[in-house]
């Protein structure tokens, strides 16, 4: 434990200069630091950190998790991976998923918690529409349920023949959807899908934006509004550009959260849906590590999920550079 | 309904500078009715399905294949008793307390400590030990699990509850450390030094004087812990696969997932309900400390 030695000779003596007190040596001392930093950190390497490493490497060999011996095999398990039609196209599922979900939760939540912030009337002081703090309640709901449940529910609601959709739809004369098959259709599919993930995480970014907005100076929505900027303007000229980072934070999340999605796609289509039209890459990997024993494949479709997750990232911080760059320039 | 409770919302402004004017223009009064509009239809979508949910938990598989809207002839509890006892719901919530409640204490302790040794001792590599410790906050858990199975196997933890428990603890350090790390750095340093004045040492200056003065900072991340634990799905289905140890959220899916028709609906409905009342319950009680501490850990 070289860090936890080297941090206590530093322990005693906060300020910068290197006053190496080897009298405050204490048992006191060394016993505090072993337990606070090291016990915490062993769990973390061991548990967390070690099998990110482990994946990489594992990705690399045919490993099937009986024998011991590990076969390297290069990057066989990519091709094999980028082969099969299969992964290919919950790749393709998946990156449909991390498009569209993270553009349209945030946009949501950036109009639903300007709304109640700064949405309402526009004569006395900037404030939200009435009942605000009652819709933030609410809509921060779905976000606690575990999504497992929320799964199991939307798929009751979805249910053709006795689901609450189909029965609200039908009870106000769309006949058509009797007894429609949103999750089984490949056209409804994914956008259900999509739909119910939505529902779970708007809430959450509603609230963050919530807070964000309300550390905004006032005055600067009552300046634009003294010049005559419609509620639109003010949305996208001053809301947008001031909650940036926030934004920016919160897609990457989304983003994550929509790379995920396995425990939704277990709810509501575990076995990929109709035609796989739903099927995502947390799926298959998870199939081919606990279903088929192919560990050695399953960690390079890990580390190709990752990358992705990487990519995505790069993308938005790209995109806010460039934007950015834009608006300090206009400004 | 509570709305009057709830409203009305705070506005940027401080309260009470200006009166609100008794007379609004027609075109004011139409944005803010299309807003409402909008609003109590989001309110619907939220809401519904839930109450939809719980009004189906208290009907028979025939009056759920009759009709989705049509309430229950009479409320009756057998669907409860049904999932809690033949679907096995009932051990899943034991074990599922007995996983969650391990995990908090531990994420909690070791997180504090942690945190507490990051944010108040200056050492070469803290730095360094605090990014990686965020970094874990990024990181797609997918990549990890297939060593992860194999390194609790290798230690004998694998499919046992204490296993889980450790597993779930060190998975929420990272969001643990990264949320109390500036809450302690924000403690006022002349406490610590006045109590190391009067011979405390180091264990106990952090037991008698920082936990106590941390103690909202503390609670409001146990509250985001147990409500992050409790939803934990893919760990769980990786790790725990003896049916008898299941905790809720994967027994709820294994128990949906049975073979077709056979399901019983009723029970399933029910076993929904008991699942979230937990969370809802923790909430409702807590939600205004909760919502406002999100703000917190995401201006950092």
């Amino acid at each position: 434990m070289t860090t936890a030695t080297r941090s206590l000779v530093a322990a005693g003596a906060p300020g910068r200069g290197a006053r190496w007190r080897r009298k405050h040596l204490t048992f006191d001392k060394v016993s505090f630091a072993v337990v606070f930093l090291g016990v915490p950190l062993v769990l973390y390497v061991v548990l967390v950190l070690s099998p990110f490493v482990q994946a990489v490497v594992y990705s690399l060999t045919s490993w099937t998790g009986f024998d011991t011996s590990m076969t390297f095999v290069g990057l066989a398990n990519y091709v094999n991976a980028f082969t099969d039609p299969t992964f290919q196209l919950a790749v393709r599922n998946s990156v449909e998923l991390v498009i569209v979900l993270p553009i349209v939760v945030i946009a949501l939540a950036l109009a639903l918690a300007s709304l109640v912030t700064i949405g309402g009337p526009s004569n006395g002081q900037v404030r939200g529409v009435r009942f605000g703090e009652f819709y933030r309640i609410v809509f921060f709901f779905p976000y606690i349920i575990p999504a497992i449940a929320t799964g199991i529910m939307w798929n009751q609601v979805f249910d053709p023949s006795n689901g609450l959709l189909n029965g609200v739809l039908t009870s106000v004369g769309l006949k058509g959807f009797a007894s429609y098959p949103w999750l089984g259709d490949t056209r409804t599919a994914m956008v259900s899908t999509m739909f119910v993930m939505a529902w779970a995480s708007v809430g959450f970014y509603m609230v963050i934006f919530v807070a964000a907005i309300k550390a905004l100076p006032a005055e600067i929505y009552e300046a634009a509004r003294l010049d005559g900027a419609s509620r639109l303007r003010i949305a996208l000229r001053i809301t947008v550009p001031m909650l940036r980072s926030s934004i920016r934070t919160s897609l990457i999340y989304t983003g994550i959260f929509a790379l995920d999605a396995f425990v939704f796609m277990s709810a509501l289509n575990p076995g990929g849906g109709p035609d796989d039209s739903t099927l995502v890459i947390s799926q298959e990997l998870f199939k081919s590590a606990f279903t088929k024993g192919q560990f050695g494949l399953a960690c390079a479709m890990g580390v190709v999920l990752a990358g992705i997750t990487l990519l995505f990232a790069a993308i938005v911080f790209l995109v806010d550079r460039i934007t950015g760059g834009r608006e300090t320039a206009g400004e | 309904m509570t709305i009057e409770a709830a409203a009305p919302a705070p506005a940027l402004a401080p309260a009470g500078t200006s009166p609100r004017r008794r007379s609004v223009p027609p075109r004011e009064r139409a944005v803010g009715g299309v807003s409402q509009v909008v609003l109590v239809a989001g309110v619907i979508v939220v809401a519904l399905p839930f109450l939809w949910t719980v009004m189906s938990s208290f009907k028979t598989s025939r009056e759920i294949f009759a009709s989705p809207f049509a309430p229950p002839t009479q409320l009756n509890f057998v669907n409860y008793v049904n999932a809690w006892t033949q679907a096995g719901i009932g051990t899943f919530f034991v074990n599922t307390l007995i996983v969650v409640g391990g995990a908090l204490v531990l994420t909690m302790v070791l997180g504090a400590m942690c945190a507490y040794y990051l944010a108040r001792f200056e050492f070469r590599g803290n730095r360094v030990i605090y990014w990686l410790m965020v970094a874990g906050l990024t990181f797609p858990i997918f990549l990890a699990i297939v060593p992860l199975f194999f390194i609790l196997k290798g230690i004998g933890l694998l499919g046992t509850l204490p296993g889980l428990a450790i597993t779930y603890a060190a998975f929420a350090l990272p969001f643990t450390v990264f949320f109390l790390v500036p809450f302690f750095k924000e403690l006022p340093r002349s406490v610590t030094e006045a109590a190391q004045i009067d011979g405390a040492g180091e264990w106990r200056t952090f037991f008698s004087v920082m936990v106590p003065m941390a103690m909202p900072g503390l609670s409001t991340v146990a509250i985001l812990n147990f409500v992050g634990l409790w939803n934990q799905f893919l760990l769980p289905v990786a790790l725990n696969t003896d049916s008898h140890k299941y905790v809720l959220t994967q027994g709820m899916a294994s128990f949906a997932s049975q073979a077709g028709y056979s399901i019983d609906f009723g029970a399933l409905f029910a076993a929904v309900v008991m699942t979230v009342l937990p969370v809802l319950i923790v909430y409702l009680v807590f939600q205004r400390a909760l919502s406002g501490s999100i703000a917190i850990g995401t201006d950092k």
